[in-house]
């Protein structure tokens, strides 16, 4: 009996080991950007089970910098987030594009991307794909709308959103006439701008309905009618469209803020194989086709057009006519000084009354 | 084995458990809020005394806890001494398990029911509307109002619980040999009953106190707009600014601060921690 009993306890440790030995991919990455339909595909051509946690940029970087760039074997931060934070803390890798299939990416965007996370000579990253923040906007209150400045408008009291995060603060400060981007070089002025922007939106702060903090928030609030005016991304304006051919994404005239989701691998990857596996995997046109007809987020992958759903191409033809896009505003790396001070900014504007 | 052999090998674990999990990484977080990119410095401690806008923060966040916990306390005693001394017993458990029920589902769980119940769009606006009461509809959510009343709502059970548990113990001949003698209602109440309760009011007040003070998520989704919670400060430090040695810094003068009320509130109402414990 007893022997009998050692013997399946045997067994059952050898199952587990052979469980333990199946290969994973510990994927740290945003809400949507990893479909179930996709991990089952890669999972069954592999045979590599796929872990998936979802973040944002701002945690991700902290959850890569508590461990030193351990835990995960992909991350997905966006590009402007990539270089300052590989200076200061050292939490990913340098990619090996020789492990790459270049040739699935529209090649500008693979170039911006490894020359905007490039530090000491060596890029850390390689485009997945690419979005806008703009404003999503209720045009049977709100017609008409194409600034950045109808979050300041008393016009729309008691009807505007929008997150109290980096993207807001830009957009007002285009939208005052400076050019943040061109000021990154320079503190003091910078510094300038931000006050400037602080005193506006403690100054319309009585016209806001609330500071969303998810996106399932934002979509609630313009879908109920609570909002008409509010900052957000182009997809959840596609959504919303789908819905209330009312609602949509407008891209402001001063220029929408355009943002690229990377993928990058964290400094102590346990299996940096499988990371690559991955990203070749995503980059197939069938894959990034699928994934944008799903998501509403455009691709970096160069074949993508004939697999995409027709319904999506109309929403990005509707709000982005050619001379829109080569108006939007590509965020440049951003240096680590002035996220100190955007933070202090906002937690400024959160503490007024 | 011996038994002092057999102590120390169940002991180990929990030791253990204390040690690498809890103290160590305290030690780590204490080393680093005084740690700024330059060395070694008082500069993270001495920013939020500098900067007005932190310890406005932590003021007001201190104010509204304390609010909260006097509210809760109003609240619960009358729900306590109903359960205790005027329900069936076979009722008294139903009623507990009424009280513990919405403890099932998650905080954000509850939170966002009282996001739907309140927002202008909502319920209770479309009900009123459907009355006639309300002409137009209203904002009732992200004012502080609202929020006090969600962390008052989140908080009771752990008012209620050493409330009840305390009132068992006050013997009912007392409170009616004080009406025999006519004493009013007030006077009961002032005389007899709260002084009981007291070590169970203390113990549910600093827990109340501790968890609204300490919590995160009821300010940031009910409060909105202007309801920049101290929590919310540090959150903002660790992930935000990516400033881990001023995050520090303010967790452990929250831990400071905050035992510094509870102290001052024990001395205030003459109560010992030793006692409460007991």
């Amino acid at each position: 009996m007893k022997k009998k009993l050692v013997f399946a306890l045997l067994a059952l440790f050898c199952l587990a080991g052979v469980a333990q030995a199946q290969e994973t991919l510990k994927l740290l990455t945003w809400k949507g950007y990893a479909p179930q339909n996709l991990v089952d595909k890669f999972e069954k051509e592999t045979g590599i089970k796929v872990e998936v946690t979802y973040s944002n940029n701002e945690e991700m970087i902290a959850k890569l910098r508590a461990t030193r760039g351990a835990g995960f074997d992909l991350a997905q931060p966006s590009q402007d987030r990539i270089a300052s934070v590989q200076e200061q803390f050292g939490i990913y890798q340098p990619i090996d594009y020789t492990k790459i299939q270049s040739d699935l990416f529209i090649p500008s965007m693979l170039e911006a991307v490894k020359k905007n996370t490039q530090v000491g000579g060596k890029s850390y990253a390689v485009p997945f794909c690419w979005g806008t923040s703009g404003l999503v906007v209720n045009t049977a209150q709100a017609g008409g709308t194409t600034s950045w400045k109808a979050l300041i408008d008393p016009q729309y009291k008691g009807r505007i959103s929008y997150r109290l995060k980096r993207p807001v603060l830009i957009g007002l400060g285009f939208a005052l006439g400076y050019d943040p981007f061109a000021l990154y070089g320079d503190e003091k002025a910078y510094g300038e701008m931000l006050d400037k922007i602080e005193a506006e939106l403690i100054k319309a702060k009585p016209l806001v309905k609330n500071y969303w903090a998810n996106g399932d928030q934002l979509l609630e609030s313009v879908r109920s009618g609570e909002v008409t005016v509010a900052e957000g991304w182009d997809n959840g304006g596609w959504k919303l469209h789908e819905e209330n051919k009312d609602i949509d994404f407008v891209a402001p005239s001063e220029g929408a803020l355009g943002w690229i989701d990377t993928f990058a691998i964290p400094a102590k990857a346990k299996n940096v194989d499988a990371a690559y596996k991955w990203i070749n995997f995503m980059l197939r046109p069938e894959n990034s086709g699928a994934f944008t007809s799903a998501e509403k987020i455009p691709t970096a992958s160069k074949g993508a057009g004939p697999f995409i759903d027709p319904a999506f191409q109309a929403n990005f033809d509707r709000s982005f006519p050619q001379a829109v896009i080569d108006n939007i505003k590509w965020y440049p790396p951003v240096p680590a000084k002035l996220e100190a001070m955007e933070g202090k900014v906002l937690d400024r504007i959160k503490a007024a009354n | 084995m011996n038994r002092s052999g057999l102590f120390w090998l169940f002991l180990t674990p929990v030791l253990l458990w204390l040690f690498l999990l809890i103290v160590l990484p305290h030690v780590d977080l204490f080393i680093l809020s005084f740690r700024t990119d330059e060395g070694w410095s008082l500069e993270n401690y001495a920013n939020f005394f500098t900067e007005p806008i932190y310890w406005l923060t932590f003021v007001r966040t201190a104010v509204y806890s304390i609010i909260t916990t006097l509210l809760t306390l109003v609240v619960s005693l009358p729900v306590a001494f109903y359960i205790t001394k005027l329900s069936r017993p076979r009722v008294r458990g139903f009623l507990m398990i009424l009280l513990l029920l919405p403890f099932w589902v998650s905080e954000l769980v509850r939170v966002y029911g009282w996001m739907i119940l309140l927002r202008e769009s909502g319920v209770l606006n479309y009900l009123f509307l459907q009355l006639g009461l309300l002409e137009r509809p209203v904002e009732m959510l992200y004012n502080d109002a609202t929020m006090i009343m969600g962390l008052v709502y989140t908080s009771m059970l752990f008012m209620v619980v050493p409330l009840v548990s305390v009132m068992e113990s006050l013997d009912d001949s007392l409170v009616e040999a004080a009406y025999d003698l006519g004493a009013s209602k007030i006077c009961i109440w002032r005389t007899i009953i709260i002084p009981h309760c007291k070590p169970g009011i203390t113990s549910g007040a600093i827990v109340v106190f501790m968890l609204v003070l300490g919590n995160y998520l009821t300010p940031n989704l009910m409060g909105g707009k202007n309801s920049l919670w101290f929590t919310e400060q540090i959150y903002n430090q660790f992930i935000a600014s990516f400033n881990w040695n001023q995050g520090a810094a303010f967790g452990f003068l929250l831990l400071a601060l905050s035992s510094c009320i509870v102290w001052v509130g024990l001395k205030l109402t003459g109560q010992k921690l030793g006692e409460v414990a007991s």
